[in-house]
């Protein structure tokens, strides 16, 4: 039986890297976006401060960035190294996007990383403006294909089972890349992105106008990120509400998880504003309801039902059952290939199969599924609810906030009142955190709500992780909370001076 | 579209392709940050070294991690069963690595000399220990690597961290740690002047004997062990699992590529050449040809190595039958041929760009350069 603690530390390893590296990648999205802005306006009207502008946030960019493609390196490996049947599982199908990432988006970001710093001075400045516009397009285009690869972790279409491989095999690669999940999910991320950096600029800009210091320099960079502030925070709410119809359609436990929604209603659902959610009685223990407004939302229409947690479970428990059948036959089709009854049953059931793997959690070997550890595995095929039901909450709760300071920061923009609202202009820097509390919580929904799949209903978690000690994995647990806790508190020291600085830390560079 | 068997030989050939990209751009990369403090004397020096690769270091990276995707992409059964098996060897790499973005873009940040020590530091192992890591894990693979496949094809090895640092191994973090450190000292010898283009020209002649020596010893060691064979394997044009076969051990198998096609021998004889082009032109001050000569034997060296092995990319030494060879650790046919495509139209346009990258920033760096750009550079 596979060990449930290297399971457990396999997960802790990858949230903790994967949540980390996205500390520093939201950033580099928008941020990007607002160089190729500054230098643009810099490149049509001339005026150097433009410039100036360019540089010295792209200054933050660079300490912002460093740390990114430090913590991204472990993130092509470790499928690899801890997620080993993972990778062999789907590797045929979830490996082509990430090596679509290395030789598309990763080299053009990096290549023209280089260039944006030390191209000042030997490239003309049209010149110079497309390569800020390429490394911006080469980070976004990146964000595709991971999101691409995400996307099929979440709703795997374009695939099939080969038993000979004992795999899933890639059998439509146009379904994999444009799989209706990507595309919501991508606009929804990088939008992300640019509310981050747009954040970011407005804070720091406002707070140099608190202090009355760089002033023409702050309120124009104030104003390109209100402006991209607010084109990004709408695209997040648009395309977070057609995420979330995407999942309606896809992944129906992560929906009644996150809407703590334990028993099937009629048609259309209410919506839980605020709830009590309780595993133990697998109830609310109180809730405060809207009628009608979820089945409005995530179905789109007044007719479709929304099954309840109590009926997704059993269903389940159904598809379990038939999928225990799926790999009884596989194994007969394996001792004797020839076996045509084994083949009429694996076919009837194959669709099932990722389902019956389930039990495997609690019997290594699946003829000893009892209807008692069915209904085991069945009770885990649903998320916990209370992590997605909150962390749901605070990101949209966070998102409607990002949206009233844009608007705000718009307003002090265009009738120039900075100095009258210097509560509002602190609330701009305290806000920084905001954007990344938001998406870390986006994150946990979209994978905490997929458990107990890593691919979903098709591959379970606790199968993934590669056969490693819980020695193993509390070492390398352990090199990288040191490393990265180190690497934090570099960064953020520099990343702080030269906020600090301000735009003389590039001066000498006006020759 | 090509037929299965031919697309699993050109995708063996393309991931040596990037591996060698690899020790070309990233290697040279990793030269310069090993003989940082070797012959980098005081900190402008260093940063003139720094400064030589400051703008491509982070595109020359992305071939490391592009070989890694297509590993996962093209050799998904070689990407898991190697990097959970091998896990400390690739930790120890990962986390060496972590100190060379931070490292280039950090260290000239603050002018106090312990910082930019401690920076040094970080480069060198940064640099030192991917290129020793990974030639040891090429002589391990000559070796057989412990571990077995269940019927589900779960991996699971069953060797130690330690057990991969034996003499054997060794010597092959000796030939990588020198091929790419060469790589290094042709490239600052073509991109710097004066003292420390000297003393660049003669870590690289140097390097090129010890290269030379190293090399040849290891080929020495491979004819004295016993390599792996293939007694019989299902149809490779057709989908395959690595236990689907019968693999045997035999002296000198590893040789028994070369031994049937004799014009393969010509591959490490370019090794010596490069190594020889090397010690000729530096003397010269040819040195834009010395790097194209430590490149040549970037390209001879790994593919010698590979051409050994082949088929075989991950010998089991555990359960030989486990073993994963060119034609049963692939991805299925549709997948190889889509990212076939894939490769020959970006892998062209990669090269494109970063060719222009080059000649945008060709040029030597100066001290003076340095000095005058103090806060603006690296």
């Amino acid at each position: 039986m596979i060990d449930s603690t290297v399971v457990d530390l396999s997960r802790l390893q990858f949230a903790a890297t994967a949540m980390y590296h996205f500390i520093f990648v939201p950033l580099t999205l928008g941020l990007s976006w607002i160089l190729v802005i500054m230098e643009s306006v810099y490149v049509m009207t001339g005026k150097p401060i433009y410039k100036e502008m360019t540089q010295f946030w792209g200054k933050l960019f660079g300490i912002n960035f460093a740390l990114g493609v430090t913590t991204g390196i472990t993130m092509e490996f470790q499928f690899g190294t801890n997620w080993a049947y993972y990778s062999h599982y789907v590797g045929d199908i979830f490996g082509a996007p990430l090596a679509i990432e290395g030789l598309m988006a990763f080299f053009l970001e990096s290549t023209m990383f280089g260039l944006f710093f030390f191209g000042w001075n030997r490239l003309s400045k049209r010149g110079h403006l497309a390569v800020t516009t390429l490394m911006a397009l080469g980070t976004n285009l990146s964000a595709v294909l991971i999101l691409i690869a995400n996307a099929w972790m979440q709703d795997p279409v374009g695939s099939a089972f080969n038993p000979i491989t004992m795999r899933m095999e890639l059998t439509n690669f146009a379904a994999l890349v444009l799989n209706p999940v990507a595309q919501s999910k991508f606009v929804h991320t990088v939008a992300s992105g640019y509310v981050t950096g747009s954040l970011f600029v407005l804070g720091i800009s406002a707070w140099y106008l608190l202090k009355d210091s760089h002033v023409e320099f702050a309120r124009r960079s104030f104003r390109i990120a209100a402006a991209f502030g607010i084109a990004g925070t709408l695209s997040v709410i648009v395309l977070g509400d057609e995420s979330g119809y995407a999942v309606s359609e896809s992944q129906k436990s992560k929906l009644a998880a996150i809407e703590a929604m334990w028993e099937t209603e009629p048609a259309p659902a209410g919506f839980n504003i605020v709830a009590w959610p309780n595993e133990e009685k697998q109830a609310n223990d109180w809730e405060i309801k809207v009628p009608f407004m979820l089945g409005l939302i995530a179905t789109r229409s007044t007719s479709q039902v929304l099954p309840g947690i109590h009926e997704i479970r059993a269903k389940n428990k159904e598809r379990i059952a038939s999928g225990v059948q799926a790999i009884i036959a596989l194994e007969d089709m394996r001792k004797n290939p020839a076996d045509k009854a084994a083949q009429e049953k694996f076919k009837k059931h194959e669709a099932d199969m990722g389902y019956g793997l389930l039990v495997k959690r609690h019997v290594d070997d699946v003829r000893q599924a009892t209807p008692e550890v069915i209904a085991k595995a069945a009770m885990d095929s649903v998320p916990k609810v209370a992590p997605l039901f909150w962390s749901f909450r605070i990101m949209v709760g966070l998102g409607f906030l990002m949206l009233g300071l844009f608007v705000a920061a718009i307003w002090l923009s265009i009738y120039n009142t900075h100095r009258q609202h210097p509560l509002l202009m602190k609330a701009f820097l305290w806000s920084i955190p905001a954007p990344w509390i938001a998406i870390m919580c986006g994150w946990l929904v979209a994978e905490y709500g997929r458990q107990p799949w890593t691919v979903f209903g098709m591959l379970p978690t606790h199968l993934s992780a590669s056969s490693l000690s819980p020695a193993s994995l509390w070492g390398s647990i352990a090199g990288f909370m040191a490393f990265y806790t180190l690497l934090l508190i570099v960064e953020m020291y520099l990343m702080f001076k030269y906020a600090r600085l301000g735009p003389t830390a590039v001066q000498s560079n006006h020759a | 579209m090509f037929d299965y068997a031919t697309l699993k030989l050109i995708w063996w050939l393309l991931v040596g392709v990037l591996l060698i990209g690899f020790a070309i751009m990233d290697g040279h990369d990793m030269g310069v940050g090993v003989l940082l403090q070797v012959i980098g004397k005081d900190d402008t020096e260093r940063r003139v070294m720094i400064n030589t690769i400051a703008p491509h270091w982070d595109g020359n990276q992305v071939w490391f991690i592009t070989a890694g995707g297509a590993v996962f992409a093209a050799w998904p059964f070689v990407y898991a069963t190697a990097f959970s098996g091998l896990y400390w060897a690739l930790l120890l790499v990962l986390f060496a690595l972590f100190f060379r973005p931070v490292g280039f873009e950090y260290r000239s940040k603050l002018p106090d000399p312990t910082w930019r020590k401690s920076w040094d530091w970080g480069l060198f192992a940064g640099s030192a220990v991917p290129a020793l890591v990974f030639g040891v894990a090429f002589g391990n693979l000559f070796l057989g690597v412990p571990f077995r496949l269940d019927d589900t094809m779960r991996s699971f090895y069953s060797g130690s961290f330690w057990a991969l640092l034996n003499p054997f191994a060794l010597l092959f973090g000796v030939v990588s740690l020198s091929l790419l450190t060469l790589q290094g000292a042709t490239f600052l010898s073509h991109r710097t002047e004066g003292d420390l283009q000297a003393r660049a020209k003669k870590a690289a002649q140097i390097l090129a004997i010890v290269l030379l020596a190293a090399f040849s010893l290891g080929g020495l060691c491979v004819s004295r062990i016993d390599g792996y064979v293939i007694q019989s394997i299902g149809d490779i044009g057709g989908s395959l699992n690595p236990l689907m076969k019968e693999v045997g051990r035999a002296p000198g198998a590893w040789f028994a590529n070369y031994a049937k096609y004799p014009v393969l021998w010509l591959i490490p004889a370019l090794a010596y050449l490069g190594g020889i082009i090397v010690l000729v032109t530096i003397r010269a001050g040819l040195t834009l040809l010395a790097f194209v000569g430590s490149s040549l034997a970037c390209v001879s060296v790994i593919l010698t190595a590979g051409v050994a092995l082949f088929p075989f990319v991950l010998p089991s030494s555990e359960m030989p039958k486990a073993s994963l060879t060119a034609w049963d650790a692939t991805s299925s046919h549709v997948t190889l041929n889509v990212m076939l495509w894939v490769a020959l139209i970006f892998t062209p346009i990669v090269v494109a760009y970063t060719g222009w990258a080059y000649r945008v920033m060709a040029g030597k760096v100066t001290r003076d350069f340095i000095v005058k750009n103090d806060k603006t550079v690296y």
